[in-house]
């Protein structure tokens, strides 16, 4: 019910695009308004979540422990899943921000006959996330090319190697390709992973049918409906520089494109796709394992009520001189 | 009596983990006999001055719930959102993949999908996006969002006191998502309106007033070391001492109570004293901090905090210059990741050293608590003790990290070194369920009860089955823990899924081992069974 729901968002998302830069025209609505509207709400919505998270305090020290703690000098510890430094926490947020770490140690319990209970190793979640994320992040890079001018030297390096194949042309990207299977196979799972599928939520669909969706125009616009890339790159360079045009001559293509874009950046700050800066505080994840070695304050501590010795001892007193235990007050 | 009408193991084992098509939306507590815990007793409410007294039992239709109960609630909630980060960040950042689904040990055990740590956490999720966030607000249940009702509180209940606080999923999570966390939450809110168990409340309570959950007063604290003793005089022929509440002393000692009080602990127990009178320990027991273990931590931040102020404001009244800590699992968590943060800082207390090989316990200097396996792998490690393995070698062993030292702690080698050191024969159990990995017992987190005895079962289901492996592989029949609670669930958890597997604590193993000044032969083991046949002298060094 939740794709369904989804896949019409997505459809009545396309249809607007289509429909109001394709056959009303109304340019400066979708190439001008739009995209600074969303981009507006996705830099304030996001710093805005993100500054809400770090104020929150830390009262606790309690971060998940994945390996040997730094105990007595004879025993090896495990500066990265335990860490105990600075540089430790470093390395522990790498492994999990570029290489999903955790995700990398997932398996999956399965019961057999007889009686029997088995963990089999399961990584397809864990490459497929990879090729999602790092698929995206060299889209992302890519698309630098219509934002600045003169393009850097490492960005042109980077097409150059996404699309080393050069077949046919323009040659395709590899990352276009590996990013819808990615897609494809995150959607699939959750939807016929019956655990994962019982899970879903509408804007999990949502999220995955949105960027699919984004990842799909681009391709169509790169191969099958072209348009003018050197319009496209004056109409950003004058949106960036604050002096917007609306460009002349760019298929509707690619106002359906931009405006899908335009929809994710405004979407994003509500979204569970704010794990992109949450990741970064996770409590459990960037905290040293030094708890017994150095303080922890909580800001927000208040004194409790507790039951002192004193009270003890006058209730036990009696019984504890009977059996010869020492008492504090001796009437 | 529940045990009657229990499923064969055979039955239990048939679990499917395909969720139903059903949606989790609708709330739904079964509150089905042996999965759920029952009420906390009103005597033990009042001494606590818990919020909403009265006598009630979840299985009621009505709870008795205070007229404002949505509001209180909502209240506890934006303040929870707004002191922890943890909790704001867990709510807001998950994406729902799946990879906690089958690592929470009581849904591979029941199969039931809210057991899946994602929904357990989606229970308050749904509740916060309602009433907190604007998309909740605007599109209700199109955005994962559902009312606050009497059922969705019932659920609640149900599922954070289905869940020991182990995070194991936390392990998984790509963001460290922490059901840990979570569940503490929830319970924090249930409190808010007096919903919590009888396992919890009472131990607290029971703490709070005599220093221990098994409401040991002073003085049968001292007839009860008094037979360990004498027991120990019988075996080795060593008239032993333990001082208690003894100022002075260098060194204050906490354990678990199970420990002097619950089998197998016993033997734990007498294993520290052994070990203690043969290096000539200068320390002392204490009546008034007899509890290690602190299950205001199952309630409550600050029950916890209540709790466990008895061990800094003792060693200080002893004027002790450090702390030792008894084999136990949760304790362990208190200890090391909020005792200082409670109750610091211990400024009175002197960074710990070992009095016999002089290491300094840099990694306790601020806290000034040492675990007992870091303190006895220090004196292995020098050649201090004397020992004889053989003593051990009826034994095939397996070792269970317990969740708490596992994952709040990383304390996994100490206890191995002591088990290799003492012990012929150790086998490790499958690299998924040992270590940061380790799976539950089943009956953590305040969850050791009689009457929920299925789900406890359901929830050891894959802890057992790791034991079982190495039973048939290498014939293991005896498990070794750092847990008091292990100790108290397992026995009859294995004696369910795996007959013949015992349990005992590392210093059980020591005291077995421990070739002690002046002992007399010893003909059997701390549980007065015949050592296994051997000259018994071979390999002491």
């Amino acid at each position: 019910m939740y794709l369904l729901y989804s896949l019409i968002l997505i459809v009545i998302i396309i249809l607007v695009g289509y429909i109001g830069a394709g056959i009303l025209g109304w340019y400066t609505l979708f190439s001008i308004i739009a995209p600074y509207f969303a981009l507006g709400v996705f830099i304030v919505g996001f710093i805005y979540r993100i500054v809400l998270w770090a104020r929150s305090p830390v009262p606790f020290h309690i971060p998940t422990v994945c390996g040997q703690q730094h105990s007595l000098p004879w025993i090896r510890s495990d500066t990265t899943e335990s860490p105990h430094t600075a540089w430790g926490v470093v390395s522990r947020m790498a492994l999990e921000v570029l290489l999903f770490r955790s995700l990398f140690r997932n398996d999956r319990a399965e019961f057999r006959q007889p009686q029997r209970l088995l963990y089999g190793g399961n990584r397809w979640l864990w490459l497929g996330a990879m090729v999602f994320h790092w698929s995206l992040l060299v889209i992302l890079l890519r698309h630098l090319r219509f934002f600045v001018e003169p393009v850097p030297g490492c960005i042109t390096f980077l097409q150059y190697i996404d699309g080393f194949f050069q077949w046919p042309l323009p040659s395709f990207y590899v990352t276009d390709i590996l990013i819808v299977a990615a897609l494809l196979y995150l959607f699939c799972r959750r939807l016929f992973n019956p655990q994962v599928r019982h899970i879903s939520l509408l804007s999990d669909y949502f999220a995955l049918l949105l960027i699919g969706g984004i990842a799909v125009t681009g391709i169509l616009m790169r191969h099958f409906y072209k348009v003018d890339l050197m319009e496209v790159k004056r109409f950003f360079l004058g949106i960036l520089s604050f002096n917007p045009v609306v460009p002349e001559g760019i298929g509707t293509i690619f106002y359906i494109h931009l405006f899908l874009v335009s929809v994710l950046l405004a979407y994003f700050p509500f979204s569970k796709l704010m794990h992109l800066g949450g990741v970064f505080l996770s409590p459990t994840r960037n905290l040293m394992n030094n708890s017994r070695m150095v303080r922890h304050v909580n800001p927000w501590d208040y004194p409790v009520k507790v039951h002192t010795y004193e009270e003890y001892e006058d209730e036990f007193r009696a019984a504890m001189k009977e059996v010869g235990l020492p008492v504090e007050k001796n009437e | 009596m529940a045990e009657e009408k229990l499923k064969k193991p055979e039955e239990m084992f048939e679990v499917s983990l395909t969720p139903g098509t059903g949606d989790w939306m609708e709330p739904s507590a079964g509150f089905r006999k042996g999965t759920y815990c029952y009420g906390a007793p009103l005597k033990h409410q009042k001494y606590l001055d818990l919020p909403n007294q009265r006598e009630w039992q979840p299985s009621n239709e009505d709870w008795k719930l205070p007229p404002d109960w949505k509001e209180t609630i909502l209240e506890g909630m934006e303040r929870l959102i707004k002191r922890h980060r943890s909790f704001r960040l867990f709510l807001d950042i998950c994406v729902r993949c799946g990879a906690c689904a089958d690592k929470c040990h009581f849904f591979i055990g029941s199969g039931d999908p809210k057991n899946m740590p994602v929904l357990r956490a989606e229970l308050l999720r749904s509740v916060y996006r309602r009433y907190f966030t604007p998309e909740g607000r605007l599109f209700g249940k199109y955005a994962g969002a559902r009312d606050l009702t009497e059922d969705v509180l019932k659920e609640w209940f149900y599922y954070f006191f289905q869940c020991t606080e182990c995070r194991r999923c936390s392990v998984y999570c790509p963001y460290g998502i922490d059901t840990c966390e979570i569940t503490m939450m929830g319970r924090e809110l249930l409190n808010l309106v007096g919903c919590n168990i009888q396992w919890v409340v009472e131990p607290a309570s029971n703490c709070f007033r005599t220093g221990n959950h098994l409401g040991v007063p002073p003085h049968a604290f001292q007839e009860t070391l008094g037979f360990a003793l004498d027991e120990l005089k019988d075996l080795t022929g060593i008239a032993i001492e333990a001082p208690i509440n003894r100022k002075g002393a260098e060194i204050l000692f906490v354990a678990p109570s199970a420990d002097y009080f619950a089998n197998p602990h016993w033997f734990t127990f007498l294993g520290y004293l052994m070990l203690f009178h043969e290096i000539g320990l200068d320390y002392t027991w204490s009546t008034y901090a007899s509890e290690g273990g602190n299950f205001g931590l199952f309630h409550s931040m600050e029950l916890a905090k209540r709790l466990n102020a008895k061990i800094y404001a003792e060693a200080k009244r002893l004027k002790v210059k450090w702390v030792l800590g008894g084999e136990c699992g949760h304790m362990w968590r208190t200890l090391h990741q909020y005792m200082d943060t409670f109750n610091g800082p211990a400024d009175f207390l002197e960074e710990p050293r070992s009095p016999v090989t002089g290491t300094r316990f840099e990694n306790a200097q601020s806290t000034k608590m040492v675990h007992i396996t870091e303190f006895t792998a220090d004196l292995l490690y020098h050649n201090k003790l004397r020992l004889d393995k053989s003593r051990n070698d009826q034994w095939k062993i397996t070792f269970h990290d317990s969740c708490n030292p596992a994952r709040g702690m990383g304390l996994l080698e100490e206890p191995r070194y002591i088990i290799r050191q003492t012990c012929n024969h150790f086998y490790e159990m499958p690299e998924n369920t040992i270590r940061e990995r380790t799976f539950c017992c089943g009956s953590g987190a305040g969850l050791g009860a009689d009457e929920n005895i299925e789900m406890r079962l359901r929830g050891g289901l894959p802890r057992a089955n790791a034991v079982k492996y190495v039973k048939e592989r290498h014939g293991v029949n005896m498990l070794a823990c750092i847990c008091a609670i292990d100790k108290a669930a397992l026995p009859p958890l294995l004696e369910y899924w795996v007959p013949d597997v015992g349990v005992c604590g590392v210093h059980e193993l020591l005291g077995n081992a421990l070739v002690m000044e002046g002992e007399r032969e010893r003909t059997t083991n701390l549980r007065g069974e015949p050592l296994a046949a051997g000259d018994g002298e071979g390999d002491v060094r």
